[in-house]
């Protein structure tokens, strides 16, 4: 647009607002997004004066990919709807994930329980209560092959949740589609195995970092070498959003932990393009309808620029910000489950516009329980009906030009390059952890906001406004304790009848390898298949690694 | 004459990791006047009550979004009690199906359960009027 | 409840701690009880600004000195919020390892409005768990306002913990702080600026007229754990210096009698303070005082009069 054009369109606004806009007044004193960012009462051409089209949002398929990171985006193909699952034990979750795949889910995603997550076996004296109650519980390649019978892992891709024991259930899954008589150039998936955002937020580590970050270059090599089609880690905002973060710092922390991955793999004498393009993401999709797809395109366009122009990417591939995304659990409410169908309605619509490669929505009664198999249907309706009734798969990037949408996703890269520039004065992200940082901007952020709600300056419809004092009355998922007994005596009798001088030796050579330098990953695929368990194993590279102590902050 | 302060413990029992909810509930006790121990992640029952007597707290506070709590819960209260320190107001919160709220209450593991959505005012003034109840 | 202390029940032990923090009545009464039990332990003061990794320093000491069978108290001092007078306690989280030995005790306390520095109350708890039994006492305070300096007065040994933060030189630090320390430690040794900030650490002492001992400037990283062993070593040959010289003596006299003064200028404060208030009403004559009808010095000796204590400055 010409400048005396703008000059022309400046001037009528002025007058706009002192003619017309004076005579009304606004209901509230400020409007801000979710996240406090302040947000104007109109944008105008103005707002986009300095946006150039071609070097600022391209095409789709293109650097600086903002509209996208395919051409043809969901007219090609549409968004993995991809629900995330698992409770009980391999067999229970087995039939969920059949059920899921029938009611038209395209891809797995594997919830573990908090044992497996935090590396202990269902036996162990620290996983008593805990077993199969958010999330599958795996001890071994046992479950693991339990956990996709039936299911052909050459027509399926799995993301997989898991960080700090993630090479140890990623061999699990390697050996079970060997099992299978999958090659492993024909499976596809994605270990979350992103630690940094663990000591920052999900909190669900076991090493302490150095040793961490040397089982995910391994990884990045492995998975290179032998495993191409599999995205190696899910570098993840989502968890950082949750714990409480602003839309901004979920943006930059979640950029900044890839760049240090990316700085981690060339330390480790990679090639930048060999693993770059198996790197993937995880956000969030809160309530801030508009905030949120600024924020996925702002992510496209930060992370394509600084891959190509500081880390010297070549492959294209290494450009592209491929995400999944999962509607807010934190924007839940447990007054009026219903309304929350509602909510992750709109939170996946944000995702879908944003351009998200994959998607899981929420069901209504997860700040009860796990989901039902009839609210995760909802869930899973709620995605298909956006892909086929409503029309907005038809085109590519349909905010883009939006005076208002350019104008916020410039807002929010600038936010995160605010932060990119004092985590540097950190010296870096480990050091920023080690400081704190992350966590008390985080700490402050979800302080901040539980005091707006307390003052109404938030609205939650159903629980600080618009009450109603009916309890939630609809049915909840339960897990009875003959689950844990059942995996208890699973995971013993499984130790009594395997080859334990195989298990024992191939713990020996994991400690072994674990102090050189060694890629540690055919090792840990050995024990796995000489059916050690997690826990064994964990505890065989605890000795070695150490384990990790944090310092919270408020 | 020195102001008594109410003294509050917040724990995180067991394996689960998600500290949003008690940070911002021990924040709020301390913006409400009361000196507030975190324990940290990854308690087990044995050292939140080893604290809560050290400390000689008036209440401790548990927050369990694993679902790990009908374990959990029981063990710290009967701990409080080994250690005769049942007098310890021991309120819950975190994700707690309503079936459950209900036995944990009744059967006297817990003196109140907070649910997702519950504002720090709430809870502050329960501990307070609570303790009140006890001085009577 | 003195009785089950003496015998080693730490219920007991932390009852009476909350019992003297809130000036429960009956506190006196148990104070003299104890006081016959104490001056067994030996107390290292712990001090140094916020963020400085004190707590973490406190945990590996901890360690080593469990490995020697001695009973250890810790008192962690946290600032309490000006404004709504509450505190959060962060300090035993750092030492996490501790909680199930049943020979170390760990008691937080919010500073309660003492102007940043110990409080009186603080004192009072370091004698109960003296009495109770223990070798050690550290008291790690809030690294704010007068607390650093408050230490000495409860401390044998005091331990100021420095960190080689970026552009803060060894000057900034508030005057008198350098003096009361017996060990200097800078801590979280691997940041640039350790070298520099030890440099400075040496060139002060060298000015400063100083004693027989010479405060030894100790790196650590309490991180790792680094530096922590010498550290407790200084400590033990501080000890060894303060017994053999008869400084500990000296110390010890001075705090009983500092003890005795400070509880007879509180008695003596509050008991005028009541008879004068039973007596007048004292907002009435501070009017009078505004109107220039009388003068503080005047009014002061009248109501001294007034309760029958004639001042030795007439």
């Amino acid at each position: 647009m010409s400048d005396e054009n703008l000059e022309k369109i400046n001037k009528r606004e002025q007058e706009w607002r002192n003619n017309s806009l004076s005579k009304h007044s606004d209901r509230l004193p400020e409007y801000t997004t979710i996240s406090g960012e302040p947000i104007k009462d109109l944008y105008t051409p103005d707002d986009i004066r300095e946006l150039d089209y071609l070097e600022d949002i391209g095409f789709p398929g293109e650097h600086p990919y903002t509209r996208g990171v395919h051409p043809n985006m969901y007219r090609g193909r549409l968004w993995t709807m991809r629900q995330f699952s698992g409770f009980g034990d391999a067999f229970q979750t087995n039939q969920r994930y059949l059920y899921l795949l029938e009611q038209g889910q395209t891809g797995l995603s594997v919830a573990f329980d908090m044992p497996t997550i935090m590396g202990y076996d269902s036996d162990h004296p620290r996983a008593e209560g805990e077993v199969g109650r958010c999330g599958v519980a795996i001890d071994s390649l046992q479950d693991m092959e339990a956990l996709f019978n039936s299911i052909p892992l050459d027509q399926i891709t799995t993301s997989m949740t898991i960080n700090g024991p993630a090479s140890i259930l990623w061999c699990m899954y390697i050996a079970a589609a060997e099992k299978q008589g999958v090659s492993l150039d024909n499976i596809g998936g994605t270990i979350q195995n992103d630690i940094l955002k663990e000591y920052i937020a999900q909190k669900s580590w076991i090493f302490p970092p150095e040793p961490s970050i040397r089982l995910i270059t391994d990884i990045f090599e492995y998975g290179h070498k032998y495993v191409p089609r599999w995205n190696t880690v899910s570098i993840s905002g989502y968890h950082i959003r949750e714990a409480g973060s602003t839309a901004i710092q979920e943006l930059a922390f979640t950029l900044a932990d890839g760049f240090a991955y990316v700085e981690a793999g060339i330390e480790a004498g990679l090639n930048v393009d060999d693993f770059a393009p198996r790197l993937s993401f995880f956000f969030n999709a809160h309530l801030d309808f508009f905030e949120e797809i600024a924020k996925y395109r702002a992510a496209r366009r930060i992370w394509a620029r600084r891959m190509k122009e500081k880390y010297g990417a070549q492959d294209p591939r290494s450009w592209m910000l491929r995400f999944h995304t999962q509607t807010a659990g934190c924007s839940l409410t447990e007054q009026e489950p219903e309304n929350n169908i509602v909510r992750t309605a709109y939170e996946g619509l944000s995702a879908v516009l944003g351009g998200t490669q994959s998607l899981h929505t929420n069901s209504m009664d997860e700040v009860l329980a796990l989901p039902t198999e009839k609210a995760v249907r909802i869930a899973l309706r709620t995605q298909q009906i956006m892909a086929y009734e409503i029309g907005v798969t038809n085109t590519i990037d349909p905010l883009a030009g939006s005076y208002f949408m350019e104008s916020l996703t410039n807002q929010m890269e600038e936010g995160a390059e605010e932060y990119f520039a004092r985590i540097e004065k950190f010296g870096g992200v480990i050091k920023a952890i080690e400081e704190g940082f992350f966590q008390q901007e985080i700490a402050n952020a979800a302080y901040r906001y539980q005091r707006e709600l307390e003052k109404q300056e938030k609205i939650v419809v159903g629980v600080n406004q618009f009450t109603s004092e009916e309890p939630p009355d609809i049915e909840i998922l339960k897990i009875g304790p003959e689950v844990e007994q059942n995996q208890v005596e699973r995971v013993k009798t499984l130790r009594q009848n395997r080859n334990n001088e195989a298990v024992k030796k191939s713990l020996e050579k994991l400690k072994e390898v674990a102090v050189s330098d060694q890629n540690i990953i055919p090792f840990i695929l050995e024990a796995v298949k000489a059916y050690a368990t997690e826990g064994e194993i964990v505890a065989a590279l605890k000795e070695v690694f150490g384990e990790y102590r944090e310092k919270p902050l408020f | 004459m020195a102001d008594r302060k109410i003294r509050a413990l917040v724990a995180k029992p067991g394996l689960d990791g998600h500290d949003r909810g008690a940070k911002v509930v021990a924040r709020g006790l301390r913006d409400a006047g009361m000196e507030v121990v975190y324990t940290g992640l990854h308690q087990t029952p044995e050292q939140i009550v080893e604290a809560a007597i050290q400390e000689d707290v008036d209440v401790v506070g548990l927050s369990i979004l694993s679902g790990a709590h009908m374990t959990l819960v029981p063990r710290v209260k009967k701990l409080l009690k080994d250690n005769d320190a049942e007098d310890i107001l021991l309120i819950l919160g975190g994700i707690i199906p309503e079936d459950d709220r209900e036995e944990l209450k009744s059967k006297g593991y817990v003196h109140e359960v907070f649910s997702p959505g519950t504002s720090l005012d709430n809870i502050v003034s329960f501990i307070r009027e609570s303790l009140k109840e006890k001085e009577r | 409840m003195e009785k089950k202390l003496l015998q080693g029940d730490r219920r007991a032990l932390a009852r009476l701690i909350s019992m003297v923090e809130n000036d429960d009545p009956a506190k006196t009464e148990i104070l003299k009880k104890i006081y016959p039990h104490t001056g067994n332990a030996f107390v290292v003061g712990i001090t140094g600004a916020p963020g400085t990794g004190k707590s973490s320093l406190v945990d590996h000491l901890l360690g080593l000195i469990r490995r020697q069978s001695l009973a250890v108290g810790v008192i962690a001092v946290d600032p309490s919020s000006p404004f709504s007078g509450g505190a959060i306690l962060g300090d035993r989280i750092r030492m996490q390892d501790h909680v199930m030995d049943d020979g170390i005790y760990i008691r937080s306390m919010g500073s309660r409005g003492a102007l940043g520095g110990l409080s009186r109350t603080t004192r009072e708890a370091v004698k109960i768990v003296d009495a109770f039994g223990k070798d050690i006492i550290f008291i790690e305070t809030v690294g704010v306002g007068q607390s650093e300096i408050d230490v000495v007065k409860y401390a044998d040994t005091t331990v100021l913990v420095l960190t080689p933060a970026a552009g803060d030189s060894v000057q900034t630090i508030k005057a008198g702080v350098m003096e009361i320390a017996d060990i200097f430690v800078v801590n979280k040794a691997d940041l640039p600026g350790k070298d520099r900030t030890v440099t400075e650490l040496e060139a002060m002492l060298d000015l400063s007229p100083g004693g027989d001992w010479r405060p030894p400037i100790i790196s650590t990283n309490s991180l790792e754990g680094e530096g922590v062993r010498e550290l407790w070593d200084e400590i033990s040959q501080h000890r060894l210096y303060l017994e053999e010289s008869g400084q500990l003596q000296k110390i010890r006299k001075q705090r009983a009698r500092q003890e005795f003064v400070d509880q007879l200028e509180y008695l003596v404060k509050s008991e005028v303070w009541n008879r004068i208030q039973a007596r007048v009403s004292v907002e009435d004559l501070v009017e009078d005082l505004l109107n220039r009808r009388t003068d503080p010095y005047t009014l002061a000796h009248e109501l001294l009069h007034k309760i029958g204590l004639p001042t030795s400055m007439e």
